[in-house]
């Protein structure tokens, strides 16, 4: 009896999952239900501490004071370094990637002899714990142990009365712009990966017949590449640099483990100060409006390249 | 010999020849050693099913594939480990392989910026092609914008754009729809005879083949099977294979035995109307008919063969035997009838070879 009763039950089940709209709802709710709890509802909490006076002692959004907090966040110069820093990093990175990414791609689609220990070497850095990378980092860039600095010195490059300076180290951390291009190359290393397996579909898209026609019509290597390929994989440059950039300008760890932020703050980044002002020293309100700072643009950005992309492919 | 050379068309045709080619991909004998020779101007089809090596050989022709024996001459000259840039030879691939993202202007003006044709030169061959192939009203359009046809159209031009010496088409109508294809095969020859240009036509389509080429050459197992125009192909098969492979419905093979199998096509396959000369007749054979099919035109008569050539196994042999006339013949499902094959159109095999032979002593005594 309860049997029969079961089966119909699963059997009323089983009917209505096979109506799309049905079917539909159920397989979306997880999702939608994730990204409301965790994305949408810490934004919208985030946009209302921005417009709070609220802090760590006392984090109830009760007033309201404006664009109070974003006035106060721009006064201060360890911001405007931030603000400049990240753009700084983000474009570099961006724009090491591509060219990484593209070359790196072009090595990739060829057939060669130990092609599959290349791809796998290649996508290690992604698969590395950020932790265990940084260590590794931050030994190779180490201000007196860094092997770096003693090869560069047996190539004759470093030392006294060299090319790079009378001093045996560079100090890669302690300085501004040694410090922010540890961090750009570091940021490369680590999403480079991400790229190319983006990029990589998109070449190993492109037919092969398309490429041996150019090679017919008299195109060489870099005519195939800038006419041929490169025009094939701009849609998917697009994505990889909305992907490259959104995960740099949003990314704190690379910069706390490296330098944080120092020397003194011209290597501060907006993350990182948004983190050290909203929880380490408790001002929630302009935590969240230093991180909140460059959302309009990067939104805007977002929806901009991803419509381009769009239009790319169509045609 | 005087053309008359088309404005743009170079005129100078070449010959293509291939000594003992060979192409092997690890034990697999994609092409297995082919001696070929076009002569000028000749529209040379390369007819072979698939994985008969007909694409590797074109493929090495074009540059895309090294040979790994023998050579490729172009008037004389080798042409091996030369890149497919600096090759003179023009190809269109089945899927005509055009530019995406350019139009089709771009597409034909491509090979002339990659040769670095100067821009006054540029603007004569383009409009030169356009003329041609009619397609000036396309040039603005990008390619996915294109019904088939046209992508053909304008995949030939930017082949014909930079004077090529030589055309290599990959089965070019393959990937047109069954109504436009024996149209655009009318205007590829028409386009052959204009141009001059010694072509290498690939396809597995004997259709193609016969229709168009000057000569024809079959490809099997990376070896060429027989080389000759299409009549020669069809009326004296070299071997089993080409007798199987050419003629829709193929040739019948009645087993002899002795080691002879003979071939004759369907339609040499005639009732007997018992006025034959029996010195001109090769075989009689006794069948049972098993069913008629009516194609328009004509009718194919499928029979089992009950008497007439030695019992070799359990299966009687089949034949098939074409009828033109558009009245249905005065037979039926299951009747018995007499077929005659002429002695001139008796063609003889070894069956072990499959090779052409003579005529066994003592048939139709």
């Amino acid at each position: 009896m309860s049997a029969a009763a079961q089966g119909g039950w699963f059997a009323r089940a089983g009917d209505a999952l096979e109506r799309p709209r049905v079917l539909g709802t159920v397989m979306l709710a997880p999702a939608v239900l994730y990204i409301v709890a965790f994305v949408a509802v810490p934004f919208c909490i985030a946009i209302a501490l921005s417009f709070s006076d609220a802090t760590v002692g006392d984090p109830t959004i009760s007033s309201f004071v404006g664009l109070e907090n974003f006035r106060a966040v721009m006064q201060q110069e360890a911001f405007m370094s931030a603000l400049r820093n990240s753009i700084i990093v983000t474009v570099a990175t961006v724009v090491g990637i591509v060219v990484l990414a593209t070359i790196a791609v072009e090595i990739l689609a060829r057939e060669f002899p130990g092609r599959r220990l290349v791809q796998v070497l290649f996508m290690l850095p992604w698969a590395m714990p950020v932790a265990l990378a940084a260590i590794t980092w931050l030994w190779l860039l180490d201000s007196q142990f860094s092997p770096i600095d003693w090869l560069l010195v047996q190539l004759g490059l470093l030392g006294p009365g060299t090319p790079l300076g009378p001093a045996k180290h560079l100090y890669y951390l302690g300085r501004e712009w040694l410090g922010l291009g540890s961090v750009v190359f570091v940021d490369i290393w680590r999403t480079l990966p991400l790229a190319t397996i983006i990029v990589l579909a998109g070449r190993l898209s492109i037919p092969r017949e398309r490429l041996e026609q150019a090679q017919i019509d008299g195109a060489g290597f870099f005519r195939v590449l800038l006419r041929i390929i490169i025009p094939a994989l701009a849609p998917v440059l697009i994505v990889a640099i909305l992907f490259t950039a959104l995960l740099v300008i949003g990314e704190m760890s690379t910069v706390a483990l490296l330098t944080r932020g120092g020397p003194g703050h011209s290597g501060q980044i907006l993350p990182y100060w948004a983190y050290l002002k909203g929880i380490e020293s408790g001002d929630l309100a302009q935590g969240a409006a230093v991180s909140l700072f460059l959302f309009p643009v990067l939104a805007a950005a977002a929806i901009v390249a991803l419509r381009f992309a769009a239009r790319l492919h169509r045609d | 010999m005087i053309h008359d050379c088309i404005n743009g068309a170079n005129g100078d045709m070449a010959v293509l020849e291939t000594r003992g080619l060979k192409k092997h991909f690890g034990r697999i004998r994609a092409v297995d050693g082919i001696d070929l020779t076009s002569t000028d101007g000749e529209l040379l089809a390369i007819l072979g099913p698939s994985g008969s090596g007909k694409s590797t050989l074109m493929r090495m022709v074009a540059g895309l594939e090294e040979p790994s024996a023998g050579d490729i001459l172009v008037d004389g000259r080798s042409i091996v480990g030369i890149p497919p840039k600096r090759r003179n030879v023009a190809m269109v691939f089945q899927s005509f392989a055009l530019y995406p993202h350019m139009s089709v202007l771009e597409n034909i003006r491509f090979p002339l910026v990659a040769r670095r044709v100067p821009a006054a030169e540029q603007r004569e061959k383009i409009d030169w092609v356009t003329g041609i192939l009619d397609i000036g009203d396309l040039l603005e359009r990008r390619p996915t914008r294109l019904s088939g046809g046209q992508m053909q159209r304008v995949a030939l031009a930017r082949a014909l754009v930079r004077d090529p010496e030589l055309f290599v088409f990959d089965e070019p109508l393959s990937s047109l729809d069954a109504q436009i294809r024996s149209q655009a095969r009318g205007e590829l020859r028409e386009l052959h005879d204009r141009t001059q240009i010694t072509t290498l036509y690939v396809t597995h389509d004997q259709l193609e083949a016969l229709g168009l080429a000057d000569r024809v050459a079959v490809v099997h197992n990376g070896c060429i099977q027989q080389l000759g125009t299409p009549r020669t192909l069809y009326e004296d098969p070299g071997n089993l294979f080409v007798a199987g492979f050419i003629g829709d419905p193929p040739m019948n093979r009645l087993d002899l035995g002795d080691n002879v199998i003979l071939g004759v096509r369907p339609e040499h396959l005639l009732l007997e109307h018992g006025e034959e000369d029996p010195g001109e007749v090769a075989l009689r054979l006794e069948v049972e008919l098993e069913h008629l099919e009516f194609l328009g035109a004509e009718w194919l008569i499928y029979a089992a063969v009950c008497a007439g050539v030695p019992e070799t196994g359990r299966r009687r042999p089949r034949v098939i035997a074409r009828l033109r006339q558009a009245e249905p013949p005065s037979m039926e499902t299951g009747q018995r009838r007499t077929l005659v094959v002429r002695r001139a159109n008796a063609r003889y095999f070894d069956a072990e070879s499959g090779e052409r032979r003579s005529a066994p002593s003592g048939v139709a005594a």
